[in-house]
């Protein structure tokens, strides 16, 4: 494998995305910057990605997985699976890459703005949230030991239009999955069929310590809408949250508790905080100077 | 350079904040947001909110507050507290989140500030009246600027040896001066910065602008020329919240209590000390009031207060509140006078009515005072629209007078108001309007302490019963005296509680998990009454009347305690 820029054990050993497998195309070498490092890659089959570091002159192959819709790789040594998506093999859901956007902030604090429902009404206005509807109700939130990701259930939100079918506003009933430091999943009640729930994914590859491509997909089930509509709603909302992260001070997500004042709606994000903190990454956060961080409430 | 950070430095000129506008400056490593609120003050405050680190330079200046983008967190002109957190209009916990502030001055048209500058900014000779010069950002540090000003400086101006360690001054032969600033940004960024010492205007000014804006850009092109040691950025450092704020508040009880949310429609000014507020449910339906009602609202910064509502019969689709805006009175009335903006959501109980209209007198006299007309008010209005008899006597003083001339003038012909009456003068109308008793009638009275005690009085010495005196205390001035211990047994649910010193049967009933309505906790609004079956109870409130409490079979259970060793209650 060679030296890396990056010596954070944590994060070397984890798959990272790099590219949606909508976009690579066969015989046609992409490039994409990993952890501060050139990579290159080339789609050789459907089943056979070829990945190197750029500079490489011996082009001495990296591990690749093609996996829920994106290429995967790493430059440590991760575990032999990623985290489990079931819903993504649903016969008749559809996965729709929604795009991967540039944004210059850490992947924590993009995870962080993904987890958060306090931000629709202002960041969102008119889509997923509106005042005066800016409460955030009590949710609750757990470290699932054996799947070791956090999972915020019974979150409820006011959104505005709920369906594209309605034209009033109701309370819609979220899960947050955090299954992998950089990765989460959302579901929400499918607007088609209430007995099931829509996934929005987002994806996020660490392009260096304070700069990310966030990748965004769907698995939903809709049959209806066409997947320019979908893509551009997704890009719609992520684009009223870039401007917001890249205005975050400091970049890098702070651990320290005392770093930042949180609110009982941020209950998911102090989770994180000490789940990252208890594996011990420095990559992309200002580490905790509290020593005392089995107590989590 | 050496970090001074006791030493001034412009970080702005006076022009940078216009009208509701938020300027992002840069000072030694440390960004800062800068706003002048409407009232003149210039705030400059660390450039991120506590709450999530996003720069308050991208947010909302209010006028008299900040609004951050993200989560629409509002920060108070002056202190920067923290005064709305829309994610949580209930159960706010009592703690104020105070975004980092520092010394702001204003002077030779450009603001002034540092991490904790000594003193005030230096007087620099010469300077009476000015021009503020177009400030040029170079490439360069503090040092390196300092030096190319001192050593080399401008053609035609003789350097001035300045007594200022802020100011570089260069002197022309017309006997004008210029004189430099720099900004440090950071170790290798900083920004020149000049005044000149002459007010101009018009095409004059410039001119000059023009002439010294292409001065100022030559140096920096020399400067940027220069091979200068690039030094490490400065990181400024990240001051840590205090444990309190670290901690997320916990989920407390309060929340049943205030179910209900609504937002503010309307704030009016109503009088120079009143502000009126109507209230409209966000969902459902808002529950049906009498008229006497008061409702109980959580204030952001963790205070409750009561309010009476002022509606009239069948307006149900929103509630309406007056608030006296005490000069020094608490957190209260000074959160809803600065705070509360219209849109905001506010969690409210249900309302309580313990101050009842009986619609069976014959006729009705109301005395009102102050700001205790706003129960009497809604009464009132209930009785004009059912065509009962009543007269409405309204003692003020002419500061407030506008507030309610318009709904007592809808109340019809028998409304009287009385302005500015001294105390003999009150009581003198009181005892007139109280003279004829009946047993048919009854009188409510409403206002502050001295006046109802006196009104009862009156009422009583005019042989008026006891029972047609009606009347509601906004608070309770007795000192309570909690230091008794005492048993107390629920004959419904035969459970038996100890009542120790210091603390009210309503909290030990509370913490033992049984639920009683409670509204002021001070023995003014009843809320929390419960019979007595037996014992004797010291009674300490201010709502029950004295043949009640002769009585002794009801006691309001927030302050009054037992004589005896135990009390049965009826719960």
């Amino acid at each position: 494998m060679g030296a890396t820029i990056c010596t954070d054990k944590v994060i070397l050993n984890q798959w990272h995305p790099i590219s949606s497998v909508d976009d690579l195309k066969n015989n046609e070498q992409g490039n994409t910057i990993l952890l501060e490092e050139d990579l290159s890659f080339n789609k050789i089959s459907d089943e056979e990605v070829l990945i190197w570091k750029s500079a490489d002159p011996s082009k001495k192959l990296l591990q690749a997985k093609l996996k829920y819709g994106y290429l995967w790789t790493t430059l440590g040594h991760p575990a032999p699976d990623l985290f489990s998506f079931p819903e993504f093999y649903e016969i008749d859901r559809r996965n729709v890459a929604t795009g991967a956007f540039g944004v210059n902030i850490s992947a924590g604090r993009a995870i962080e703005n993904f987890l958060d429902m306090g931000h629709f009404p202002f960041v969102h206005t008119g889509i997923l949230g509106e005042e005066p509807h800016t409460e955030v109700k009590e949710y609750d939130v757990s470290i699932s030991e054996n799947d070791d990701e956090i999972l915020a259930t019974k979150c409820q939100f006011y959104q505005p239009q709920a369906a594209v079918a309605s034209s009033e506003g109701t309370d819609v009933e979220y899960i947050y999955r955090v299954p992998h430091i950089n990765c989460a999943i959302l579901y929400k009640s499918s607007p088609v069929d209430e007995s099931r729930q829509d996934a929005i994914v987002i994806f996020v590859q660490p392009v260096g310590p304070e700069k990310v491509r966030a990748h965004t997909g769907m698995c939903i089930i809709d049959d209806k809408s066409a997947d320019a509509d979908i893509r551009l709603f997704q890009q719609t909302i992520f684009g009223q949250d870039k401007p917001i992260l890249e205005n975050q001070l400091p970049k890098k997500l702070p651990l320290d508790s005392r770093a930042e004042t949180p609110i009982r709606a941020d209950k998911s994000a102090i989770a994180y905080r000490r789940w990252l903190s208890q594996k011990g990454l420095t990559y992309g956060v200002i580490p905790s100077k509290d020593i005392n961080l089995s107590r989590f409430t | 350079m050496d970090i001074e950070f006791s030493k001034w430095f412009p970080v702005a000129s006076t022009s940078d904040l216009p009208y509701r506008h938020i300027f992002q400056a840069q000072l030694l490593g440390r960004e800062y947001a800068i706003w002048r609120a409407d009232d003149g003050h210039v705030n400059i405050w660390e450039n991120r909110c506590l709450h999530r680190g996003v720069r308050l330079s991208i947010g909302i200046n209010e006028g008299s507050e900040l609004k951050c983008q993200y989560h629409g967190w509002r920060y108070a002109n002056r202190t920067a507290g923290c005064t709305y957190i829309p994610a949580h209009p209930a159960d706010a916990p009592a703690r104020t989140i105070c975004n980092n502030t520092y010394q702001s001055q204003e002077k030779y048209g450009m603001i002034w500030t540092c991490e904790t500058p000594d003193g005030t900014v230096p007087e620099i000779e010469g300077f009476g009246s000015y021009t503020v010069l177009r400030p040029i950002p170079i490439n360069s540090s503090y040092k390196t600027i300092e030096n190319f000003l001192t050593n080399v400086g401008i053609p035609k101006h003789q350097f001035v040896k300045s007594k200022s360690t802020v100011a570089w001054q260069f002197k022309l032969e017309s006997g004008t001066q210029i004189s430099f600033f720099i900004q440090p940004q950071n170790n290798n960024i900083s920004i020149l910065r000049g005044i000149y010492s002459l007010h101009i205007e018009g095409a004059e000014k410039i001119k000059i602008l023009k002439h010294y804006n292409s001065i100022m850009v030559e140096i920096r092109d020399k400067l940027e020329k220069q091979d200068s040691p690039q030094l490490p950025d400065l990181e400024p450092k990240i001051s840590q919240v205090s444990d309190q704020l670290s901690k997320i508040p916990v989920y407390g009880n309060q929340n049943q209590r205030f179910h209900l949310r609504v937002t503010v429609t309307e704030k009016v000014r109503i009088s120079d000390n009143i502000i009126k507020l109507k209230l409209k449910s966000i969902k459902e339906q808002l529950p049906t009031f009498h008229a006497g009602a008061h409702i109980d609202i959580q204030l952001q910064n963790g205070l409750i207060r009561q309010y009476s509502l002022t509606n009239g019969p069948g307006e149900t689709d929103h509630y309406c509140i007056a608030v006296k805006i005490e000069k020094n009175g608490g957190g209260g009335s000074k959160t809803i006078g600065e705070n509360i903006a219209i849109g905001d959501v506010i969690a409210i109980s249900s309302p309580h009515n313990s101050f009842p209209l009986l619609r069976n007198s014959k006729h009705t006299i109301f005395v009102a005072g102050g700001i205790g007309i706003t129960p009497l008010l809604s009464m009132a209005k209930a009785l004009h629209s059912m065509k009962l008899s009543f007269e409405f006597h309204y003692f003020t003083q002419s500061q407030d007078l506008s507030a309610f001339q318009n709904e007592i003038y809808k109340l019809g012909k028998n409304t009287n108001t009385y302005i500015d009456l001294t105390i003999d003068q009150t009581l003198s109308k009181i005892e007139k309007i109280l003279e004829t008793p009946s047993p048919l009638n009854k009188v409510y009275v409403c206002g502050p302490g001295e006046m109802i005690e006196n009104t009862i009085k009156i009422g009583n010495d005019s042989g008026w019963n006891e029972s047609n005196l009606r009347y509601e205390y906004f608070k309770n001035n007795n000192k309570i005296d909690n230091d008794s211990t005492f048993q107390i047994e629920l004959a419904r649910s035969a459970i038996s509680l100890n009542v120790p010193s210091g603390k009210s049967i309503l909290e030990v009933l509370t913490e033992n998990g049984i639920k009683l309505e409670s509204s002021c906790e001070q023995g003014a609004c009843g809320t929390c009454k419960v019979s007595v079956l037996e014992g004797d109870i010291n009674h300490q409130d201010v709502y029950l009347n004295s043949s009640e409490k002769r009585k002794g079979k009801v006691i309001l259970t927030c302050v009054s305690r037992a004589k005896s060793d135990r009390l049965i209650l009826d719960i």
